[in-house]
Protein backbone atom coordinates (compact mmCIF):
# COMPACT_ATOMS: atom_id res chain seq x y z
CA UNK A 1 0.00 0.00 0.00
CA UNK A 2 2.57 2.36 1.02
CA UNK A 3 4.51 2.07 -2.17
CA UNK A 4 1.34 2.12 -4.25
CA UNK A 5 0.86 5.59 -2.32
CA UNK A 6 4.28 6.48 -3.13
CA UNK A 7 4.34 5.70 -6.70
CA UNK A 8 0.44 7.50 -6.94
CA UNK A 9 1.96 10.63 -5.23
CA UNK A 10 5.24 11.07 -7.57
CA UNK A 11 2.20 10.91 -10.49
CA UNK A 12 0.46 13.21 -8.87
CA UNK A 13 3.48 15.66 -8.78
CA UNK A 14 4.64 15.45 -12.29
CA UNK A 15 0.56 16.14 -13.24
CA UNK A 16 0.75 19.29 -11.11
CA UNK A 17 4.06 20.30 -13.19
CA UNK A 18 2.90 19.40 -15.99
CA UNK A 19 -0.07 20.71 -15.85
CA UNK A 20 1.43 24.39 -14.65
CA UNK A 21 3.83 24.44 -17.54
CA UNK A 22 0.78 24.35 -19.83
CA UNK A 23 -0.86 26.98 -18.40
CA UNK A 24 1.84 29.40 -17.87
CA UNK A 25 2.70 28.46 -21.95
CA UNK A 26 -0.63 29.42 -23.03
CA UNK A 27 -1.10 32.29 -20.93
CA UNK A 28 2.29 33.97 -21.26
CA UNK A 29 3.86 31.70 -23.61
CA UNK A 30 1.82 33.30 -26.63
CA UNK A 31 3.44 36.33 -28.99
CA UNK A 32 2.87 40.06 -27.70
CA UNK A 33 3.43 41.38 -24.42
CA UNK A 34 0.59 40.40 -22.03
CA UNK A 35 1.01 43.89 -20.58
CA UNK A 36 -0.11 45.45 -23.89
CA UNK A 37 -2.83 42.54 -23.96
CA UNK A 38 -4.58 43.47 -20.88
CA UNK A 39 -4.53 46.91 -21.90
CA UNK A 40 -5.88 46.93 -25.51
CA UNK A 41 -4.28 48.29 -28.12
CA UNK A 42 -4.84 52.22 -27.78
CA UNK A 43 -3.44 51.86 -24.42
CA UNK A 44 -0.35 54.90 -23.14
CA UNK A 45 2.60 53.11 -23.57
CA UNK A 46 3.64 54.74 -20.33
CA UNK A 47 0.90 52.72 -18.76
CA UNK A 48 1.38 49.65 -19.83
CA UNK A 49 5.54 49.68 -19.56
CA UNK A 50 3.99 50.53 -15.12
CA UNK A 51 2.14 47.38 -15.89
CA UNK A 52 4.80 44.84 -17.20
CA UNK A 53 6.82 46.28 -13.89
CA UNK A 54 4.06 45.36 -11.83
CA UNK A 55 3.54 42.15 -13.22
CA UNK A 56 6.83 41.22 -13.08
CA UNK A 57 7.44 40.55 -16.57
CA UNK A 58 11.01 42.13 -16.93
CA UNK A 59 12.75 38.17 -15.98
CA UNK A 60 13.50 35.49 -18.55
CA UNK A 61 10.53 33.29 -18.86
CA UNK A 62 11.96 29.98 -16.80
CA UNK A 63 12.72 32.91 -13.84
CA UNK A 64 8.88 34.09 -14.28
CA UNK A 65 7.86 30.68 -14.36
CA UNK A 66 9.49 29.82 -10.89
CA UNK A 67 8.33 33.44 -9.64
CA UNK A 68 4.55 32.35 -10.17
CA UNK A 69 5.08 28.65 -8.86
CA UNK A 70 7.33 29.93 -5.57
CA UNK A 71 4.50 32.20 -4.91
CA UNK A 72 1.52 30.02 -5.59
CA UNK A 73 3.02 27.38 -3.17
CA UNK A 74 3.37 30.51 -0.35
CA UNK A 75 -0.02 31.42 -1.27
CA UNK A 76 0.75 34.39 -2.94
CA UNK A 77 -1.69 34.37 -6.00
CA UNK A 78 0.02 37.83 -7.81
CA UNK A 79 -2.08 41.29 -7.61
CA UNK A 80 -5.09 41.43 -9.79
CA UNK A 81 -4.94 44.20 -12.38
CA UNK A 82 -8.68 45.38 -12.34
CA UNK A 83 -9.16 44.86 -8.37
CA UNK A 84 -5.91 45.82 -7.10
CA UNK A 85 -5.71 43.84 -4.44
CA UNK A 86 -4.34 40.13 -4.18
CA UNK A 87 -5.79 37.35 -6.64
CA UNK A 88 -5.39 35.23 -2.93
CA UNK A 89 -7.71 37.52 -1.51
CA UNK A 90 -10.16 37.30 -4.25
CA UNK A 91 -9.96 33.48 -4.25
CA UNK A 92 -10.59 33.02 -0.66
CA UNK A 93 -13.71 35.16 -0.78
CA UNK A 94 -15.46 33.10 -3.68
CA UNK A 95 -14.23 30.27 -2.75
CA UNK A 96 -16.56 30.17 0.35
CA UNK A 97 -19.33 30.63 -2.38
CA UNK A 98 -18.13 27.87 -4.55
CA UNK A 99 -17.30 24.95 -2.07
CA UNK A 100 -20.46 25.08 -0.65
CA UNK A 101 -21.88 25.16 -3.44
CA UNK A 102 -20.30 22.01 -5.04
CA UNK A 103 -20.80 20.26 -1.67
CA UNK A 104 -24.82 21.01 -1.24
CA UNK A 105 -25.20 19.66 -4.70
CA UNK A 106 -22.93 16.49 -4.27
CA UNK A 107 -25.32 15.91 -0.89
CA UNK A 108 -28.21 16.48 -2.52
CA UNK A 109 -27.17 14.20 -6.09
CA UNK A 110 -25.96 11.20 -3.81
CA UNK A 111 -29.01 11.49 -1.22
CA UNK A 112 -30.95 11.40 -4.49
CA UNK A 113 -29.38 8.65 -6.40
CA UNK A 114 -28.74 5.92 -4.24
CA UNK A 115 -32.15 5.16 -2.77
CA UNK A 116 -33.25 5.90 -6.16
CA UNK A 117 -30.43 3.42 -8.37
CA UNK A 118 -31.17 0.72 -5.66
CA UNK A 119 -35.33 0.93 -6.27
CA UNK A 120 -34.41 0.67 -10.14
CA UNK A 121 -32.43 -2.70 -9.18
CA UNK A 122 -34.56 -4.21 -6.72
CA UNK A 123 -37.14 -3.61 -8.82
CA UNK A 124 -35.57 -4.73 -12.15
CA UNK A 125 -37.75 -4.87 -15.35
CA UNK A 126 -41.00 -3.59 -13.64
CA UNK A 127 -42.77 -0.29 -14.42
CA UNK A 128 -40.66 1.56 -11.25
CA UNK A 129 -37.76 0.54 -12.87
CA UNK A 130 -38.56 1.77 -16.34
CA UNK A 131 -40.00 5.08 -15.03
CA UNK A 132 -36.72 5.56 -13.18
CA UNK A 133 -34.46 4.74 -16.11
CA UNK A 134 -36.67 6.90 -18.54
CA UNK A 135 -36.65 10.02 -15.85
CA UNK A 136 -32.46 9.59 -15.38
CA UNK A 137 -32.60 9.70 -19.53
CA UNK A 138 -34.32 12.69 -19.47
CA UNK A 139 -32.10 14.15 -16.10
CA UNK A 140 -28.86 13.97 -18.54
CA UNK A 141 -30.14 15.33 -21.24
CA UNK A 142 -31.32 18.50 -19.61
CA UNK A 143 -28.89 21.37 -19.69
CA UNK A 144 -28.20 22.08 -15.95
CA UNK A 145 -28.63 26.09 -16.43
CA UNK A 146 -31.51 25.58 -18.52
CA UNK A 147 -32.84 23.72 -15.74
CA UNK A 148 -31.64 26.48 -13.56
CA UNK A 149 -33.96 28.88 -15.22
CA UNK A 150 -37.04 26.83 -15.01
CA UNK A 151 -36.44 26.77 -11.15
CA UNK A 152 -35.96 30.58 -10.99
CA UNK A 153 -39.17 30.84 -13.59
CA UNK A 154 -41.57 28.99 -11.04
CA UNK A 155 -39.70 28.92 -7.29
CA UNK A 156 -38.95 32.41 -7.93
CA UNK A 157 -41.19 34.41 -10.23
CA UNK A 158 -44.41 32.15 -9.79
CA UNK A 159 -44.56 30.93 -6.18
CA UNK A 160 -41.99 33.87 -4.44
CA UNK A 161 -40.69 31.52 -2.14
CA UNK A 162 -37.07 31.70 -3.15
CA UNK A 163 -35.10 34.79 -4.53
CA UNK A 164 -34.11 34.38 -8.22
CA UNK A 165 -30.20 34.82 -7.30
CA UNK A 166 -27.94 36.75 -5.57
CA UNK A 167 -26.07 36.01 -2.31
CA UNK A 168 -26.65 37.45 0.86
CA UNK A 169 -23.06 36.66 2.15
CA UNK A 170 -22.01 34.13 5.32
CA UNK A 171 -22.11 37.22 8.29
CA UNK A 172 -26.53 37.59 7.42
CA UNK A 173 -26.46 34.12 8.55
CA UNK A 174 -26.65 30.29 7.46
CA UNK A 175 -30.14 29.92 6.78
CA UNK A 176 -30.54 32.31 4.60
CA UNK A 177 -27.35 31.83 2.48
CA UNK A 178 -28.14 28.03 2.74
CA UNK A 179 -32.00 29.26 0.82
CA UNK A 180 -29.75 31.57 -1.56
CA UNK A 181 -28.11 28.15 -2.82
CA UNK A 182 -30.59 25.58 -2.48
CA UNK A 183 -31.91 26.21 -6.24
CA UNK A 184 -28.42 26.70 -7.86
CA UNK A 185 -27.72 23.43 -6.01
CA UNK A 186 -30.55 21.09 -7.30
CA UNK A 187 -30.28 22.42 -10.87
CA UNK A 188 -26.34 21.63 -10.25
CA UNK A 189 -27.70 18.23 -8.53
CA UNK A 190 -30.06 17.03 -11.29
CA UNK A 191 -27.91 15.64 -14.15
CA UNK A 192 -25.33 14.29 -11.59
CA UNK A 193 -28.21 12.46 -9.46
CA UNK A 194 -29.17 11.13 -13.30
CA UNK A 195 -25.73 9.46 -14.16
CA UNK A 196 -24.78 8.35 -10.19
CA UNK A 197 -28.71 6.43 -10.09
CA UNK A 198 -27.92 4.70 -13.60
CA UNK A 199 -24.37 4.03 -12.15
CA UNK A 200 -25.77 2.77 -8.61
CA UNK A 201 -28.47 0.43 -10.58
CA UNK A 202 -26.10 -1.43 -12.98
CA UNK A 203 -23.62 -1.78 -10.25
CA UNK A 204 -26.36 -3.53 -7.82
CA UNK A 205 -27.23 -5.44 -10.71
CA UNK A 206 -23.75 -6.98 -11.27
CA UNK A 207 -22.78 -7.78 -7.88
CA UNK A 208 -26.49 -9.18 -7.29
CA UNK A 209 -25.53 -11.84 -9.93
CA UNK A 210 -22.38 -13.16 -7.89
CA UNK A 211 -22.05 -16.19 -6.61
CA UNK A 212 -21.35 -15.37 -3.32
CA UNK A 213 -25.19 -13.52 -3.32
CA UNK A 214 -26.20 -17.03 -4.62
CA UNK A 215 -24.61 -18.40 -1.33
CA UNK A 216 -25.93 -16.00 0.95
CA UNK A 217 -29.05 -16.69 -0.44
CA UNK A 218 -27.97 -20.24 0.16
CA UNK A 219 -27.64 -20.18 3.57
CA UNK A 220 -31.06 -18.13 4.33
CA UNK A 221 -31.18 -14.99 3.69
CA UNK A 222 -33.83 -13.49 2.32
CA UNK A 223 -33.08 -11.13 -0.84
CA UNK A 224 -32.92 -7.96 1.39
CA UNK A 225 -30.93 -8.74 3.84
CA UNK A 226 -28.51 -10.53 1.05
CA UNK A 227 -28.30 -6.58 -0.86
CA UNK A 228 -27.98 -5.02 2.24
CA UNK A 229 -25.37 -7.09 3.83
CA UNK A 230 -23.35 -8.44 0.67
CA UNK A 231 -24.35 -6.57 -2.73
CA UNK A 232 -24.75 -2.92 -1.39
CA UNK A 233 -20.62 -2.92 -0.22
CA UNK A 234 -19.53 -4.17 -2.72
CA UNK A 235 -21.56 -2.02 -5.47
CA UNK A 236 -20.04 0.77 -3.96
CA UNK A 237 -16.54 0.58 -5.85
CA UNK A 238 -17.85 1.91 -9.28
CA UNK A 239 -19.88 4.36 -7.44
CA UNK A 240 -17.56 5.92 -5.82
CA UNK A 241 -15.18 5.78 -8.96
CA UNK A 242 -18.26 7.87 -11.17
CA UNK A 243 -18.53 10.72 -7.67
CA UNK A 244 -14.76 11.14 -8.63
CA UNK A 245 -14.81 11.43 -12.00
CA UNK A 246 -17.96 13.82 -11.62
CA UNK A 247 -15.95 16.20 -9.06
CA UNK A 248 -14.55 17.91 -12.51
CA UNK A 249 -18.05 18.23 -14.00
CA UNK A 250 -19.45 19.49 -10.66
CA UNK A 251 -16.74 22.23 -10.59
CA UNK A 252 -17.26 23.15 -14.36
CA UNK A 253 -21.25 23.08 -13.56
CA UNK A 254 -20.81 25.23 -10.85
CA UNK A 255 -19.04 27.84 -12.70
CA UNK A 256 -21.68 28.03 -15.29
CA UNK A 257 -24.48 27.71 -12.58
CA UNK A 258 -22.64 30.70 -10.63
CA UNK A 259 -23.98 32.91 -13.81
CA UNK A 260 -27.75 31.58 -13.93
CA UNK A 261 -27.98 33.34 -10.38
CA UNK A 262 -25.29 35.58 -9.95
CA UNK A 263 -23.24 34.36 -7.03
CA UNK A 264 -20.09 35.91 -6.32
CA UNK A 265 -17.86 32.78 -6.70
CA UNK A 266 -15.17 31.32 -8.53
CA UNK A 267 -17.11 31.02 -11.88
CA UNK A 268 -18.02 34.56 -11.73
CA UNK A 269 -14.54 35.75 -11.09
CA UNK A 270 -12.81 33.64 -13.75
CA UNK A 271 -16.04 35.48 -16.45
CA UNK A 272 -15.11 38.24 -15.21
CA UNK A 273 -11.65 37.81 -15.39
CA UNK A 274 -11.86 37.01 -19.03
CA UNK A 275 -13.72 39.88 -20.19
CA UNK A 276 -11.61 42.68 -17.88
CA UNK A 277 -8.44 40.79 -19.46
CA UNK A 278 -7.19 40.46 -15.95
CA UNK A 279 -4.66 37.33 -16.78
CA UNK A 280 -3.25 37.13 -13.55
CA UNK A 281 -6.58 36.36 -11.97
CA UNK A 282 -7.17 33.86 -15.17
CA UNK A 283 -4.10 32.26 -14.31
CA UNK A 284 -3.78 31.48 -11.03
CA UNK A 285 -7.90 30.39 -10.76
CA UNK A 286 -7.23 27.68 -13.82
CA UNK A 287 -4.54 26.44 -12.14
CA UNK A 288 -6.30 25.93 -8.53
CA UNK A 289 -9.07 24.07 -9.97
CA UNK A 290 -7.03 21.88 -12.19
CA UNK A 291 -5.28 21.20 -8.84
CA UNK A 292 -8.47 20.68 -7.26
CA UNK A 293 -9.33 18.14 -10.08
CA UNK A 294 -5.88 16.21 -10.25
CA UNK A 295 -5.97 16.15 -6.16
CA UNK A 296 -9.29 14.82 -6.25
CA UNK A 297 -7.90 11.83 -8.51
CA UNK A 298 -5.46 11.28 -6.67
CA UNK A 299 -7.52 11.06 -3.02
CA UNK A 300 -10.26 8.78 -4.95
CA UNK A 301 -6.93 6.83 -6.28
CA UNK A 302 -6.08 6.19 -3.23
CA UNK A 303 -9.29 5.45 -1.52
CA UNK A 304 -10.26 2.43 -3.49
CA UNK A 305 -6.72 0.92 -3.24
CA UNK A 306 -7.10 1.15 0.47
CA UNK A 307 -11.13 -0.64 0.03
CA UNK A 308 -10.10 -3.07 -2.44
CA UNK A 309 -6.17 -4.28 -2.01
CA UNK A 310 -6.70 -5.80 -6.29
CA UNK A 311 -6.53 -2.53 -7.34
CA UNK A 312 -2.93 -1.71 -5.66
CA UNK A 313 -0.80 -3.93 -8.02
CA UNK A 314 -3.39 -2.96 -11.11
CA UNK A 315 -0.68 0.02 -12.31
CA UNK B 1 -33.26 -8.48 -37.37
CA UNK B 2 -35.01 -6.81 -34.71
CA UNK B 3 -34.50 -2.73 -34.16
CA UNK B 4 -34.16 -1.76 -30.82
CA UNK B 5 -37.23 0.79 -29.98
CA UNK B 6 -34.38 3.01 -28.79
CA UNK B 7 -32.72 3.14 -32.10
CA UNK B 8 -35.85 4.03 -33.51
CA UNK B 9 -36.96 6.68 -31.45
CA UNK B 10 -33.64 8.45 -30.93
CA UNK B 11 -33.07 8.26 -34.53
CA UNK B 12 -35.69 10.14 -35.10
CA UNK B 13 -35.39 12.80 -32.67
CA UNK B 14 -32.05 13.25 -33.99
CA UNK B 15 -33.07 12.91 -37.73
CA UNK B 16 -35.70 15.95 -36.89
CA UNK B 17 -33.09 18.44 -36.05
CA UNK B 18 -30.59 17.34 -38.61
CA UNK B 19 -32.96 17.54 -41.01
CA UNK B 20 -34.29 21.07 -39.82
CA UNK B 21 -30.47 22.36 -39.73
CA UNK B 22 -30.05 21.32 -43.46
CA UNK B 23 -33.27 22.97 -44.53
CA UNK B 24 -32.18 26.09 -42.74
CA UNK B 25 -29.33 26.70 -45.13
CA UNK B 26 -32.39 26.90 -48.36
CA UNK B 27 -35.53 28.03 -46.42
CA UNK B 28 -36.86 28.93 -42.78
CA UNK B 29 -40.18 30.60 -42.11
CA UNK B 30 -38.42 34.01 -41.45
CA UNK B 31 -35.56 35.44 -42.21
CA UNK B 32 -33.22 35.47 -38.72
CA UNK B 33 -30.99 38.77 -39.61
CA UNK B 34 -32.36 42.18 -38.73
CA UNK B 35 -34.62 43.67 -36.63
CA UNK B 36 -38.20 43.99 -36.66
CA UNK B 37 -39.18 45.75 -33.33
CA UNK B 38 -42.44 45.92 -34.41
CA UNK B 39 -43.02 41.75 -34.23
CA UNK B 40 -41.24 41.86 -31.42
CA UNK B 41 -42.03 39.66 -28.58
CA UNK B 42 -44.65 37.75 -29.83
CA UNK B 43 -46.34 35.04 -28.44
CA UNK B 44 -46.52 31.64 -30.01
CA UNK B 45 -49.30 31.48 -33.11
CA UNK B 46 -50.44 31.04 -36.60
CA UNK B 47 -47.89 33.63 -38.14
CA UNK B 48 -44.67 32.52 -35.44
CA UNK B 49 -45.23 29.24 -34.52
CA UNK B 50 -43.19 29.66 -31.53
CA UNK B 51 -43.26 33.38 -30.91
CA UNK B 52 -40.51 36.12 -31.38
CA UNK B 53 -37.44 37.64 -29.32
CA UNK B 54 -36.84 40.74 -28.35
CA UNK B 55 -35.48 41.87 -31.43
CA UNK B 56 -38.78 40.33 -33.48
CA UNK B 57 -36.99 38.02 -34.85
CA UNK B 58 -38.45 34.12 -35.67
CA UNK B 59 -37.79 31.56 -32.63
CA UNK B 60 -38.25 28.80 -34.75
CA UNK B 61 -36.16 29.98 -37.84
CA UNK B 62 -33.26 31.01 -34.97
CA UNK B 63 -33.67 27.37 -33.87
CA UNK B 64 -32.98 25.91 -36.82
CA UNK B 65 -29.74 27.92 -37.57
CA UNK B 66 -28.80 27.23 -34.31
CA UNK B 67 -29.52 23.75 -34.40
CA UNK B 68 -26.57 24.11 -37.70
CA UNK B 69 -24.38 25.75 -34.93
CA UNK B 70 -24.89 22.65 -32.27
CA UNK B 71 -24.20 19.70 -34.93
CA UNK B 72 -21.30 21.55 -36.88
CA UNK B 73 -19.54 21.92 -33.35
CA UNK B 74 -19.98 18.74 -31.77
CA UNK B 75 -19.26 16.69 -35.70
CA UNK B 76 -15.82 19.03 -35.78
CA UNK B 77 -14.87 18.40 -32.08
CA UNK B 78 -16.11 14.51 -32.24
CA UNK B 79 -13.76 14.09 -35.54
CA UNK B 80 -11.17 15.94 -33.79
CA UNK B 81 -11.19 13.71 -30.87
CA UNK B 82 -11.85 10.27 -33.09
CA UNK B 83 -8.69 11.38 -35.66
CA UNK B 84 -6.34 12.07 -32.38
CA UNK B 85 -7.77 9.69 -30.13
CA UNK B 86 -8.14 6.49 -32.16
CA UNK B 87 -4.50 6.27 -33.30
CA UNK B 88 -2.95 7.17 -30.18
CA UNK B 89 -5.01 4.50 -28.49
CA UNK B 90 -4.33 2.01 -31.10
CA UNK B 91 -0.47 3.10 -30.71
CA UNK B 92 -0.56 2.69 -27.10
CA UNK B 93 -2.16 -0.99 -27.13
CA UNK B 94 0.48 -1.79 -29.77
CA UNK B 95 3.28 -0.69 -27.56
CA UNK B 96 1.53 -1.87 -24.49
CA UNK B 97 3.82 -1.72 -21.20
CA UNK B 98 6.06 0.23 -22.89
CA UNK B 99 7.58 3.70 -22.52
CA UNK B 100 5.26 4.88 -25.26
CA UNK B 101 2.01 3.26 -23.78
CA UNK B 102 3.18 5.08 -20.59
CA UNK B 103 3.58 8.45 -22.35
CA UNK B 104 0.10 8.39 -24.15
CA UNK B 105 -1.69 7.68 -20.92
CA UNK B 106 -0.20 10.04 -18.89
CA UNK B 107 -0.59 12.56 -21.25
CA UNK B 108 -4.51 11.42 -21.49
CA UNK B 109 -4.35 11.46 -17.52
CA UNK B 110 -2.65 15.25 -18.03
CA UNK B 111 -5.72 16.18 -20.37
CA UNK B 112 -8.49 14.44 -17.84
CA UNK B 113 -7.21 17.18 -15.29
CA UNK B 114 -8.44 19.86 -17.70
CA UNK B 115 -12.52 20.16 -17.78
CA UNK B 116 -13.36 21.24 -21.22
CA UNK B 117 -14.69 24.10 -19.97
CA UNK B 118 -11.43 25.34 -18.53
CA UNK B 119 -9.66 24.46 -21.38
CA UNK B 120 -12.51 26.87 -23.16
CA UNK B 121 -11.34 29.57 -20.84
CA UNK B 122 -8.06 29.31 -21.31
CA UNK B 123 -8.48 29.23 -25.25
CA UNK B 124 -10.68 32.64 -24.05
CA UNK B 125 -8.66 34.45 -22.21
CA UNK B 126 -5.54 34.15 -25.17
CA UNK B 127 -7.49 34.44 -28.40
CA UNK B 128 -10.79 35.94 -27.65
CA UNK B 129 -14.27 33.93 -27.74
CA UNK B 130 -15.84 32.55 -30.83
CA UNK B 131 -17.16 29.12 -31.92
CA UNK B 132 -14.33 27.76 -33.12
CA UNK B 133 -12.84 27.87 -29.15
CA UNK B 134 -15.61 25.59 -28.29
CA UNK B 135 -14.77 23.52 -31.17
CA UNK B 136 -10.87 23.45 -29.53
CA UNK B 137 -11.88 22.63 -26.46
CA UNK B 138 -14.71 19.74 -26.76
CA UNK B 139 -12.01 18.55 -29.57
CA UNK B 140 -9.22 18.24 -26.84
CA UNK B 141 -11.51 17.39 -24.17
CA UNK B 142 -12.46 14.44 -26.59
CA UNK B 143 -9.04 12.88 -27.57
CA UNK B 144 -8.35 11.10 -24.20
CA UNK B 145 -11.54 9.80 -23.97
CA UNK B 146 -11.34 8.20 -27.49
CA UNK B 147 -7.80 7.05 -26.76
CA UNK B 148 -8.96 5.22 -23.42
CA UNK B 149 -11.91 3.53 -25.22
CA UNK B 150 -9.84 2.19 -27.81
CA UNK B 151 -6.84 1.38 -25.97
CA UNK B 152 -9.01 -1.04 -23.31
CA UNK B 153 -11.16 -2.27 -26.46
CA UNK B 154 -7.50 -3.22 -28.19
CA UNK B 155 -5.76 -4.45 -25.40
CA UNK B 156 -8.10 -7.43 -24.74
CA UNK B 157 -8.15 -7.99 -28.80
CA UNK B 158 -4.12 -8.16 -28.68
CA UNK B 159 -4.16 -11.61 -26.58
CA UNK B 160 -6.30 -13.85 -29.02
CA UNK B 161 -4.67 -16.24 -31.36
CA UNK B 162 -6.27 -14.65 -34.74
CA UNK B 163 -4.01 -11.77 -33.65
CA UNK B 164 -0.87 -14.04 -32.83
CA UNK B 165 -1.82 -16.25 -36.40
CA UNK B 166 -1.32 -12.85 -38.01
CA UNK B 167 2.31 -11.90 -36.03
CA UNK B 168 3.02 -15.52 -37.29
CA UNK B 169 2.25 -14.87 -40.60
CA UNK B 170 4.79 -11.48 -40.46
CA UNK B 171 2.34 -8.49 -39.99
CA UNK B 172 3.77 -5.71 -37.72
CA UNK B 173 2.32 -4.14 -35.25
CA UNK B 174 0.73 -0.72 -37.55
CA UNK B 175 -0.75 -3.60 -39.98
CA UNK B 176 -2.29 -5.65 -37.28
CA UNK B 177 -3.91 -2.47 -35.37
CA UNK B 178 -5.10 -1.11 -38.96
CA UNK B 179 -6.35 -4.59 -40.76
CA UNK B 180 -7.74 -6.66 -37.67
CA UNK B 181 -7.93 -4.40 -34.87
CA UNK B 182 -9.54 -1.20 -36.04
CA UNK B 183 -12.60 -3.46 -37.34
CA UNK B 184 -13.19 -4.83 -34.79
CA UNK B 185 -13.37 -2.53 -32.29
CA UNK B 186 -15.59 0.02 -34.88
CA UNK B 187 -18.80 -0.90 -33.39
CA UNK B 188 -17.65 0.10 -29.54
CA UNK B 189 -16.03 3.46 -31.39
CA UNK B 190 -19.58 4.27 -33.32
CA UNK B 191 -21.55 4.14 -29.80
CA UNK B 192 -19.20 5.71 -28.33
CA UNK B 193 -18.71 8.62 -30.89
CA UNK B 194 -22.96 8.75 -30.35
CA UNK B 195 -22.47 9.45 -26.59
CA UNK B 196 -19.41 11.92 -27.14
CA UNK B 197 -21.80 13.91 -29.67
CA UNK B 198 -24.28 14.24 -27.22
CA UNK B 199 -22.46 15.82 -24.43
CA UNK B 200 -20.53 18.14 -27.59
CA UNK B 201 -24.04 19.43 -27.90
CA UNK B 202 -24.69 19.97 -24.05
CA UNK B 203 -21.09 21.77 -23.57
CA UNK B 204 -21.42 23.98 -26.70
CA UNK B 205 -24.70 25.02 -25.28
CA UNK B 206 -23.05 25.58 -22.02
CA UNK B 207 -20.19 27.33 -23.83
CA UNK B 208 -22.51 29.61 -25.40
CA UNK B 209 -24.64 30.46 -22.63
CA UNK B 210 -21.46 31.57 -20.74
CA UNK B 211 -20.33 33.81 -23.73
CA UNK B 212 -17.12 31.48 -24.41
CA UNK B 213 -18.77 29.78 -27.67
CA UNK B 214 -20.51 30.89 -31.03
CA UNK B 215 -20.92 34.87 -31.31
CA UNK B 216 -23.44 37.26 -32.27
CA UNK B 217 -24.91 37.41 -34.81
CA UNK B 218 -24.50 33.65 -35.70
CA UNK B 219 -27.60 32.10 -33.93
CA UNK B 220 -26.87 29.61 -31.06
CA UNK B 221 -29.22 27.49 -28.73
CA UNK B 222 -27.15 28.40 -25.47
CA UNK B 223 -26.85 32.19 -26.43
CA UNK B 224 -30.48 32.47 -27.12
CA UNK B 225 -31.07 31.18 -23.71
CA UNK B 226 -28.33 33.48 -22.39
CA UNK B 227 -30.69 36.46 -24.35
CA UNK B 228 -33.35 34.95 -22.62
CA UNK B 229 -32.49 35.12 -19.22
CA UNK B 230 -33.34 38.73 -18.28
CA UNK B 231 -36.73 38.38 -20.10
CA UNK B 232 -37.91 35.58 -18.52
CA UNK B 233 -40.59 36.67 -16.22
CA UNK B 234 -42.59 38.52 -18.96
CA UNK B 235 -41.60 36.49 -22.26
CA UNK B 236 -41.06 32.55 -20.92
CA UNK B 237 -41.48 31.20 -24.65
CA UNK B 238 -38.04 32.73 -25.29
CA UNK B 239 -36.04 30.32 -22.83
CA UNK B 240 -38.27 27.24 -22.91
CA UNK B 241 -38.18 26.82 -26.88
CA UNK B 242 -34.36 26.71 -27.36
CA UNK B 243 -34.19 24.43 -23.96
CA UNK B 244 -36.32 22.30 -25.43
CA UNK B 245 -34.64 21.88 -28.43
CA UNK B 246 -31.27 20.93 -26.53
CA UNK B 247 -33.19 18.22 -24.45
CA UNK B 248 -34.67 16.47 -27.35
CA UNK B 249 -31.61 16.46 -29.60
CA UNK B 250 -29.46 15.04 -26.66
CA UNK B 251 -31.83 12.82 -25.82
CA UNK B 252 -32.25 11.58 -29.08
CA UNK B 253 -28.74 11.33 -29.39
CA UNK B 254 -28.73 9.12 -26.18
CA UNK B 255 -31.30 6.74 -27.37
CA UNK B 256 -29.92 6.12 -30.30
CA UNK B 257 -26.71 5.23 -28.70
CA UNK B 258 -27.90 2.89 -26.07
CA UNK B 259 -29.79 1.65 -29.31
CA UNK B 260 -26.52 1.33 -31.51
CA UNK B 261 -25.10 -0.42 -28.85
CA UNK B 262 -27.59 -3.35 -28.14
CA UNK B 263 -27.92 -3.89 -31.79
CA UNK B 264 -24.10 -3.77 -32.25
CA UNK B 265 -23.45 -5.81 -29.26
CA UNK B 266 -25.58 -8.21 -27.95
CA UNK B 267 -23.93 -9.73 -25.37
CA UNK B 268 -24.03 -6.06 -23.48
CA UNK B 269 -28.22 -6.52 -23.60
CA UNK B 270 -27.88 -8.81 -20.65
CA UNK B 271 -25.49 -6.28 -17.99
CA UNK B 272 -28.42 -3.42 -18.46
Amino acid sequence: MLRFAISRLVSLGLSLIVASLVIFAVIEGVPGDPAAFMLGLNADPAAVAALREELGLGGSLPARYLDWIGGMLRGDFGISYTYRVPVADLVAARLWVSLPLAAYALALSTAIAFPVGLIAAARRGTAVDAGIMGATQLGIAVPNFWFAMLLVLVFAIQLRLFSAGGFPGWDEGIWINVKALTLPAVALALPQASILARVMRSSVLETLGQDYIRTARAKGLTRRQAVFRHALRNAMIPVLTIIGLQFSFLLAGAIIIENVFFLPGLGRLIFQGITQRDLVVVESVVMLLVFAVITVNFLVDLAYAAVDPRLRRRR
Amino acid sequence: MRWPPALLLGGALTAVFAVAALVSFVWTPHGVEGLNIAEKLRTPGATYWLGTDHFGRDILSMLMVGARTSIAVAIVAVGMGVTLGVPLGLLAAARRGGLVDEVVMRGNDLIFAFPALVIAILITAVFGPSALNAILAIGIFNTPVFARVTRGAALSLWTLDYILAARVAGKGGFRISVEHILPNIANLLIVQATIQFSLGILAEAGLSYVGLGAQPPTPSWGRMLAESQTMISFAPHLAIFPGLAIVLTVLGLNLMGDGLRDLLDPRLRRAR
